[in-house]
């Protein structure tokens, strides 16, 4: 027997902010679950399992918040699961509740992922510094610049390619009422202009420290005939790799493009650039568009940045990508996966608002995460597989 | 000697709670020397109260004030406390069930031996003379005899309300580098920088791991690496953050020592910071030898060496 359909039927985030004081935790994931239970037209006791995740528990200091969360996320009585796969986290804990219904275990199950960033400071939690080691690490941007200075080098890009991105991102979010930033007025002059933090990475060119959360509520192919625009799942992949393999490709990681082949040949698409109408992918930093356009088989090895210069990252371009505002506008790390993976399903259910896509019928969500060693990524679609 | 070398690391954090309305109105009593607890939509007063009805799962919203007095309704005797417990002496863990709530409520009770504490017994809240808001603005219960009343908080300094605590985590942990990080390490207190090649695909790992990350192979034959090596890539941190070590700005390089098949991630100095080049070469600088350890930092950094760069051909496939 093979894969059940399964589709979104409800999408729920919060405002994200830098400080959200005025909840929880538990206050903060009820608010994008119960948005999304609205969106459904479902209430908790309609759901069978509840799937959640969040990012490395240093983060806010608390070992395995799913055991104090569990009532809240109204999953007494329920099979409750956790998933942690550091930045790609949001993804991977929404395929894994996809899986639930694909596999024909559950019919409804909703699936929450958060960070409240405001209770802790990522950027320690991610240097700790250890016995008998160098300590020059610099948390997320100090990992990830050396690896933004080879992808110029290797495609011989323009060296303001980074701040088009940091550019269209921004914008996009001032369309998008749930984004961090609304930065008025962001040019690429602007962000070429910010302060060098991780050189070659500018202030602009980061993405802010949130707290938010997101929810998804996807449910078998039964409970989807009530929904005037399901989101139909048209693929999902996991993959992963070591950190430190010797002679590993940092700047386009084989599981990355392992996990995208085989995504695109589940979604029986065979040239995702002229049949994906948009794509929501993880960008924490803003060279990391070209590098997954890449890496994802949008464009050839070393192409991605043209495709970025020519404005085809847009709204209204070719390939619109993270219309939301993406992960430069907003980053609850834990949800920062998950809300990619909702606005694709947004995207396709024509219920973007704003930053809606005309037209579009496919999208990617992405998300990866570790030392780029993680990926999640899932193909939804306005129609229901064929396949 | 130990086969594997081991050091104290401590990790240490202020996290900043926030409370939201539920468990900051609790809070906020607490700090006001009242006890507040939450009614359910059966109708129960849970203490503290409940963030979401467990039946409805809607947030709760209707607040009951109930007595600082209640009686024992089970607990477990703690022989030996550790630190940060409520007492340096032994005492009790008492579920209390407030006059007033419906479910009880886990703190301590102050008595002197275990014949001294019963179930059903009637206890009062002890008060923290300057409250803040935190659970331990109750000190602990403490019995309360026939006759006498609920003891009374004094006032308190503040009348705003609640939003927040602030959540101390120390963990200790006794770091442990396995036999082959060892070995590294310990090369590097006599001045060598040692490595490990795989016996499958003959890449040389520094610092060494136990198994190769590529084909999960063993590795034994140890390979003392060349003291002089190229910048794969590198970046400049301009950004100051809690925790750091280096003063910014500092160039943060990957440097793929010679005979190494993985490049290792250390400081450049001895050139100005946008002068430091993809393909420089480089050397290590040590320390003076008195001040040697088992660590990476008796490397202090690595500076030019003044050859001509490198080749992009010779490293592009480290990058």
């Amino acid at each position: 027997m093979g894969k059940q359909p399964a589709a979104i039927i409800g999408v729920g985030q919060t405002h994200h902010r830098a400080q959200r004081k005025d909840v929880s935790m538990a206050g903060l994931c009820r608010e994008a679950i119960d948005r999304a239970l609205l969106d459904a037209n479902l209430t908790l006791d309609d759901i069978d399992a509840i799937v959640v995740g969040k990012a490395p528990d240093l983060f806010e200091g608390v070992m395995m918040p799913e055991l104090f969360l569990a009532e809240a996320l109204g999953a007494a009585g329920k099979p409750l699961l956790r998933v942690h796969t550091a930045g790609s986290v949001g993804g991977s804990t929404a395929i894994v509740a996809s899986s639930l219904v694909q596999a024909g275990v559950h019919k409804r199950v909703l699936t929450v992922a958060y960070e409240k960033q405001s209770e802790s400071n990522a950027m320690w939690a991610l240097s700790v510094p250890l016995p008998f080691n160098m300590p020059v690490h610099a948390g997320a941007g100090g990992y990830f610049a050396p690896h933004v200075r080879s992808y110029i080098r290797r495609s011989q890009a323009p060296t303001h390619i980074g701040a088009i991105v940091a550019a269209k991102d921004r914008n996009n979010a001032l369309k998008n009422p749930y984004a961090h930033l609304h930065n008025e007025g962001t040019t690429v002059e602007s962000v070429l202009a910010s302060q060098m933090l991780w050189d070659p990475i500018r202030y602009d060119e980061t993405c802010p420290s949130s707290d938010g959360a997101c929810a998804l509520v996807i449910v078998d192919e039964d409970t989807a005939k009530s929904s005037p625009n399901p989101a139909w799942i048209h693929g999902t992949v996991m993959r992963s790799e070591a950190t430190t393999a010797a002679e590993r490709d940092q700047v386009n990681p084989q599981a990355g493009r392992d996990a995208a082949a085989a995504l695109w040949k589940q979604a029986g698409i065979t040239n995702p650039l002229e049949e994906i109408d948009c794509a929501e992918i993880y960008v924490p930093f803003s060279w990391f568009e070209p590098m997954w356009i890449e890496n994802l088989g949008f464009t050839a090895e070393g192409d991605g940045w043209k495709l970025t210069e020519s404005g085809e990252t847009a709204i209204g371009g070719k390939l619109p990508i993270n219309m939301s505002g993406g992960v430069l506008s907003s980053n609850p790390i834990g949800a920062s996966g998950m809300l990619r993976f909702g606005e694709a399903a947004l995207q396709v259910r024509g219920a973007a608002g704003e930053h809606q896509v005309d037209g579009a019928r496919r999208a990617l969500g992405h998300a990866y995460g570790g030392g780029a060693q993680f990926f999640a990524m899932w193909v939804v679609g306005s129609e229901k597989p064929t396949n | 000697m130990s086969r594997t070398l081991q050091a104290p690391v401590t990790v240490a954090f202020d996290y900043t709670r926030s409370t939201g309305p539920v468990v900051g109105r609790f809070l906020t009593g607490l700090r006001d020397g009242i006890v507040v607890g939450g009614r359910t939509s059966t109708g129960q007063v849970v203490v503290p109260p409940l963030e979401f009805d467990p039946v409805t799962h809607e947030a709760t919203t209707e607040f009951v004030e109930v007595s600082s007095v209640g009686t024992v309704t089970s607990w477990t005797w703690v022989p030996e406390p550790v630190k940060h417990q409520p007492f340096d002496r032994p005492f009790a863990f008492a579920l209390v069930t407030l006059d007033g709530a419906d479910v009880p409520l886990l703190h301590a009770l102050d008595v002197s031996s275990p014949a001294e504490v019963s179930t059903g017994m009637r206890v009062r809240v002890r008060w923290a003379a300057e409250r803040v808001g935190h659970i331990n603005d109750i000190l602990c219960f403490e019995p309360l005899a026939p006759g006498e009343a609920a003891a009374t908080a004094p006032a308190a300094a503040s009348d705003e309300a609640v939003e927040g605590v602030i959540t101390t985590v120390s963990l200790d942990y006794d770091y442990a580098a396995s036999p082959e990080e060892s070995l590294f390490y310990r090369g590097l207190n006599e001045g060598r920088i040692m490595g490990q090649r795989c016996p499958t695909c003959q890449k040389v790992y520094v610092p060494p791991r136990s198994a190769c990350p590529a084909d999960g192979t063993p590795t034994a034959e140890e390979v003392e690496l060349s003291q002089t090596g190229t910048i794969t890539t590198f970046c400049i941190v301009n950004v100051p953050f809690l925790g750091q070590k280096i003063t910014p700005p500092y160039v943060s390089a990957y440097v793929l020592l010679d005979g190494a098949d993985i490049a290792v991630l250390h400081l450049i100095l001895g050139v100005p910071a946008d002068e430091v080049r993809m393909g420089m070469r480089v050397k290590a600088v040590w320390k003076p030898e008195d001040e040697w350890a088992y660590s990476l930092e008796n490397i202090d950094h690595f500076a030019p060496t003044g050859d001509p760069d490198a080749d992009f051909d010779t490293y592009k496939q480290h990058l």
